[in-house]
């Protein structure tokens, strides 16, 4: 379990004053400007080397991500852009970072910004997120009186605006280019990459996206030292992370826990374990809506983090874990998270615009059994269709679930089916 | 250049420049990539993702090739050069699902469908689909939008390829069209539910690849299969637009454009398009004569004795039209012992100076001018199609200057002043701020049109040698240049042309009034002013029944084709000018068309080489003061400029429609 002292985030509960003063007592803002005049590479390379990898969910490492970014401007800006559009299903760990421990990231957008050479951050934060937002606002506003933002930010030199952005309320616009459209004042969709952002983003500027916990963590990195992070987690899976677990545990929470550790410690230790007993445990969606579940046989020995998740063909994602006991209609779970890709494909690219909703109408019909048995494998060809053709990864996340499923519950299906037809429960009855 | 880069496709190597995109690759190696979304002329969306293929080495998916650069694939691990496959397994699956996802919600339409037979979604879909579906739910079905007499929507068909989204936002200027909605919801619409309020609409039906967006003059009218295609020119403005006659028998079904990269790309104007219902009514289909002031109909025989017995020893002149072919008006000049005048409209064109009447500029230097000067012209009604090539370039960083009537171009300009006294102002160079060199300076006819259109054109000639300008004339009729070419003139214009004449021969020229007083043979093919007017009349073959060569406003000659027969006993115009010399007694030397034009090459031989721009030797004209007052517009109402389109229904549809549309208060 990770100790008191290892959190970086100290106030994700908001029991301590969230405001400037006392972040500033939780150790916050401390020697920013002494960070950014060791240089630009300093900086860069500290992350690298701490191992940080992006926390929004594709797992990519931030250090590297950083390195993209020209060294010298072209005569273009470079621009820092925060995701904070949390919508992913079973995803709260950003909005409890915005709304109590807002300093965190502010300080790490002024660090990442200097860091890839941008002299403004737009922070777009999702449409739902009203509080978060007021939050927010004012803790930048306090930052801008205090003189950490601005002209020669926190007396580092180096100058940084930070403006807030408030979405309508989009999952697509979580997707990192959909977000830079919206953002510009289009219509969230999706570009094609390449170009990638940091060759042609924002306004057609260098630019890079981040997670908010991924900013969040560089300030505290810095002060601790990558050491210090890079010491925690599995090789290649290093840090602290949160953890929102849902579903039926105990005690559902957000938590922040070290990389890589068990699932099983980290449902018992922080959620009061799963409800009715780990053996009443069905199945666990280990990351977020878009990542393929896992069976209760697979997740007792599950290791939360990205490459363990990824060998069990599922993913850490955004580390929203979902938990099912075994009172859930899997099928039925599984159909809503259809439906809700389905509602939010933004309906630019053919396979997802026809294939979302396929989907989810063949599964309307798995629900209830009235499909054919072959149907099944038929489905599971759709979702290999619309997996890896898409412009985005909206179709990988709508498809991988139900691969999941599939994989793990084919025989669940198939008796709902034949219990349809022939009125009989066969595997069912034994249990 | 030094970006070209190795790309093997298909186990073809080629060498291509490395901003091309991989499809672009493809073509140049003689590889076919489906496609829907992407065209050659708009932005690339990457939406329909037919163009998927497999980058060797790349992520494990397939990449849309549309949109992939050349030089952002990564070389193999010994700077091999990037390996491409259109024919894996892996893109034969992929293809094969996108057709199926294209199909899932598309209506089995075909058999009552306008686009079957010349539908991307019916050709792709036999060769790269599977022949049978998978689906067992029920297909959506969407709204139909109301987008005017020209283009009928069936938008359940649509396959949000945004092709008609991009064509209008980018091309046409205007912005009304849109993707509202997402996912399975997402339609293509547009604003408020306005019809599309462009003259180069009829562009989306072309470029719509299924079956959404179809002509509705055309609608349920003729099969592709069953239509004869010729390839000729149009003739509705001076650009010479290049197009395609599709005939049915005797009637011609349908025009749609042909490509030229020089003059109209891919693209016409509505007027082009959709004009052919004009060719079906008002025609003249046999001679009259005028008895006891009646037209009266006759025979070709009586209306030639009639002419002879007028004309004899009679003053004579000729006018010709907008319309009229340079053959016939040549013809005409040679028959005809007396002044010929084209200018119908009162232009000032320099007679034998062709920089003048013509201008040095072509239509492509539009493209890379820094600047565009237009000078008492609204090229947006005048030549739409040149409009958005001048739009184009205003995109590409042009800047754009106005001396005239300040009118909604669809790109911003620099708006320099109304008339004469702004003309004037820039004329010494001191416009230069706003618009500056290395321009292209476009006169309208309007300009010209005045009493000063001299002193206009000298005025603009002064601004253009100050500016190390191109100039062009922007011409509103067909015929023009070709007269100039051949010396269709009077020194002093129409007034000295018609002076004293006692017998007007008037080919075609519908646009002036003639006064009382003379005799008046009028050669044609409408029954429209021109005919009213006249003593005599000679039904005469339309543009697209007759070969006829048509210098446009760039000066370049292109050769129309005869599409169809003319009606009844309307007759070819070069032919009746023959018929009728020979029965006044001055044959023409020619007994056919190749040898009037043998005999017209000789005397102007640029004529001989067509579809090409003759460079025009700079003449400087002496400065002139200018009168005052505005410049006018040569077109006020782009739908009736001429007979053809005043006897179409679709046009006099759209006249009403533009006239009864008022700008919106909040635009």
């Amino acid at each position: 379990m990770l100790d008191d002292k290892d959190r970086i985030f100290t106030n994700l509960y908001g029991m301590h004053d969230r405001s400037l003063a006392g972040a500033r007592v939780r150790g916050h803002w401390d020697g920013t400007a002494g960070y950014i005049q060791n240089g630009r590479d300093w900086v860069v390379d500290q992350v690298k080397e701490s191992g940080l990898r992006g926390r929004g969910g594709a797992g990519f490492p931030t250090g590297l991500k950083w390195s993209f970014m020209p060294k010298e401007s072209d005569g273009r800006p470079s621009y820092l852009v925060v995701n904070a559009d949390e919508s992913e299903p079973g995803t709260c760990k950003d909005r409890e970072i915005m709304r109590h421990d807002p300093h965190t990231l502010i300080e790490g957008c002024l660090i990442a910004g200097f860091g890839m050479g941008a002299n403004a951050g737009y922070i777009y934060i999702r449409g739902e997120f009203i509080r978060e937002r007021e939050a927010l606002q004012v803790a930048i506003d306090e930052c801008y009186d205090a003189g950490l933002l601005g002209k020669n930010a926190a007396g580092s030199g180096w100058d940084f605006d930070l403006y807030l952005h408030h979405g309508a309320g989009a999952y697509i616009c979580g997707e990192e280019t959909a977000l830079l459209e919206s953002l510009e004042g289009r219509k969230g969709m999706p570009r094609m990459k390449p170009p990638f952002p940091a060759g042609s983003g924002l306004y057609g500027a260098p630019t890079t996206v981040n997670n908010v916990e991924t900013i969040a963590a560089v300030p505290t990195i810095l002060r601790r030292g990558s050491d210090w992070f890079a010491s925690m987690g599995r090789p290649n899976n290093h840090g602290t992370k949160l953890f929102g677990i849902s579903g039926h545990v105990n005690n559902p929470c957000v938590v922040e826990e070290a990389m890589s550790i068990p699932l099983k410690e980290l449902l018992d230790k922080h959620c009061g374990g799963v409800r009715g007993g780990w053996k009443n445990l069905k199945a666990v969606i280990p990351g977020g809506s878009s990542v393929p579940l896992l069976p209760a046989y697979i997740a007792k020995d599950a290791i939360m983090d990205f490459d363990w998740l990824r060998e069990q063909h599922s993913g850490l994602g955004t580390a929203a874990v979902i938990v099912m006991d075994q009172s859930t209609d899997v099928i039925k779970a599984i159909w809503r998270l259809a439906k809700f890709y389905k509602h939010e494909s933004c309906g630019q690219c053919t396979p997802c615009r026809e294939g979302t909703g396929w989907m989810m109408r063949v599964m309307d019909r798995l629900v209830t059994g009235e499909a054919e048995l072959e149907e099944i494998d038929m489905l599971l060809s759709v979702t290999k269709q619309v997996e890896g053709h898409t412009i985005c990864a909206l179709g990988d996340a709508a498809a991988w679930p139900i691969q999941g499923l599939v994989r793990h519950f084919r025989n669940e299906i198939e008796d709902r089916i034949k219990y349809q037809k022939t009125g009989r429960v066969s595997s069912i009855a034994a249990e | 250049m030094s970006d070209l880069k190795k790309i093997v496709i298909d186990d073809q190597e080629v060498e291509v420049a490395g901003a091309m995109t991989i499809l672009q690759a493809a073509e140049v190696a003689g590889i076919e990539i489906p496609r829907f979304c992407y065209h050659e002329r708009l932005t690339i969306a990457g939406n329909c993702r037919m163009c998927l293929v497999e980058v060797v080495g790349g992520p494990p998916k397939p990449a849309a090739s549309c949109a992939m650069q050349v030089r952002d694939l990564r070389p193999g691990p010994e700077g091999q050069p990037p390996i491409v496959k259109t024919k894996s397994p892996m893109v034969k699956k992929a293809r094969e699902g996108v057709m199926e996802f294209m199909l899932l919600n598309h209506p089995l339409d075909c058999p009552i469908c306008d686009q079957g037979g010349e539908c991307d979604l019916q050709d792709q879909a036999m060769a790269y689909g599977v022949d049978f579906s998978r689906s067992r739910e029920a297909k959506r079905s969407v709204e139909d939008l109301d987008l005017g007499p020209l283009v009928s929507t069936t938008m359940t068909r649509c396959i949000s390829c945004t092709r008609c989204v991009r064509f209008t936002s980018e091309i046409a200027g205007i912005t009304v069209m849109g993707q509202t909605g997402r996912g399975e919801d997402a339609e293509i619409a547009t604003y408020l539910n306005c019809t599309l309020d462009s003259n180069l609409q009829g562009n989306i039906i072309d470029l719509c690849p299924v079956g959404a967006l179809t002509s509705k003059p055309y609608a349920f009218s003729a099969r592709p299969w069953e239509l004869k295609k010729t390839e000729t020119i149009d003739v509705m403005d001076a650009l010479g637009s290049n197009i395609r006659v599709d005939t049915k028998g005797r009637e011609v079904m349908r025009i749609v454009p042909r490509n030229h990269d020089g003059i109209n790309e891919e693209w016409i104007s509505d007027k082009t398009r959709f004009i052919w219902d004009g060719l079906r009514s008002q025609r003249l289909d046999k001679p009259y004569v005028r008895v006891d002031g009646k037209l009266t109909p006759t025979t070709w025989a009586e209306a030639f004795a009639a002419i002879k017995i007028v004309s004899k020893g009679k003053k004579v002149a000729a006018i010709a039209g907008d319309l009229a072919s340079t053959e016939a008006m040549y013809a005409l000049k040679g028959m005809i012992d007396g002044n010929v005048e084209c200018r119908v409209d009162g232009a000032y064109l320099p007679i034998g100076d062709r920089s003048g009447y013509v201008g040095t500029a072509t239509i492509e230097d539009i493209d890379t001018a820094q600047a565009i000067m237009l000078i008492g012209t609204n090229p947006r009604l005048e030549s739409p199609v040149l409009n958005a090539r001048i739009r184009k370039a205003w995109l590409n960083g042009a800047k754009i200057g106005v001396v005239g009537e300040a009118a909604d171009l669809t790109y911003e300009y620099f708006h320099l002043g109304d008339g004469r006294e702004g003309l004037m102002k820039i004329a010494d160079g001191s416009g230069l701020d706003e618009v500056g060199k290395n321009t292209v300076v476009i006169i309208g006819q309007g300009a010209l049109a005045g009493k000063d259109g001299e002193a206009v054109l000298s005025q603009a000639k002064r601004f253009t040698i100050v500016t190390e300008s191109k100039f062009m004339v922007l011409h509103t009729a067909a015929a023009r240049v070709g007269g100039m070419d051949i010396g269709f003139s009077t020194e002093g214009g129409m007034i000295n042309a018609l002076d004293k004449a006692e017998v007007i021969y008037n080919l075609g020229a519908d646009e002036m009034d003639i006064d009382a007083g003379p005799f008046v043979i009028y050669q044609g093919s409408h029954g429209d002013r021109g005919a009213h007017r006249a003593d005599v009349i000679l039904p005469a073959a339309a543009y697209t029944e007759e070969s006829g060569i048509f210098v446009n406003t760039e000066g370049r000659p292109q050769m129309a084709q005869r599409a169809g027969f003319a009606p009844g006993d309307a007759r070819e115009n070069w032919a009746i000018l023959r018929a009728l010399s020979a029965e006044l007694g001055t044959a023409l030397p020619y007994n056919s068309l190749n040898e009037l034009r043998a005999a017209m090459f000789k005397d102007f031989p640029h004529l001989a080489a067509i579809d090409e721009v003759p460079v025009n030797a700079w003449k400087a004209a002496a400065p002139k003061k200018l009168g005052s007052g505005s410049f006018t517009n040569a077109v006020t109402n782009f739908y009736q400029t001429n007979p053809i389109a005043r006897a179409s229904s679709v046009m006099a549809a759209m006249a009403q429609l533009a006239a009864s549309q008022k700008p919106m208060a909040a635009e």
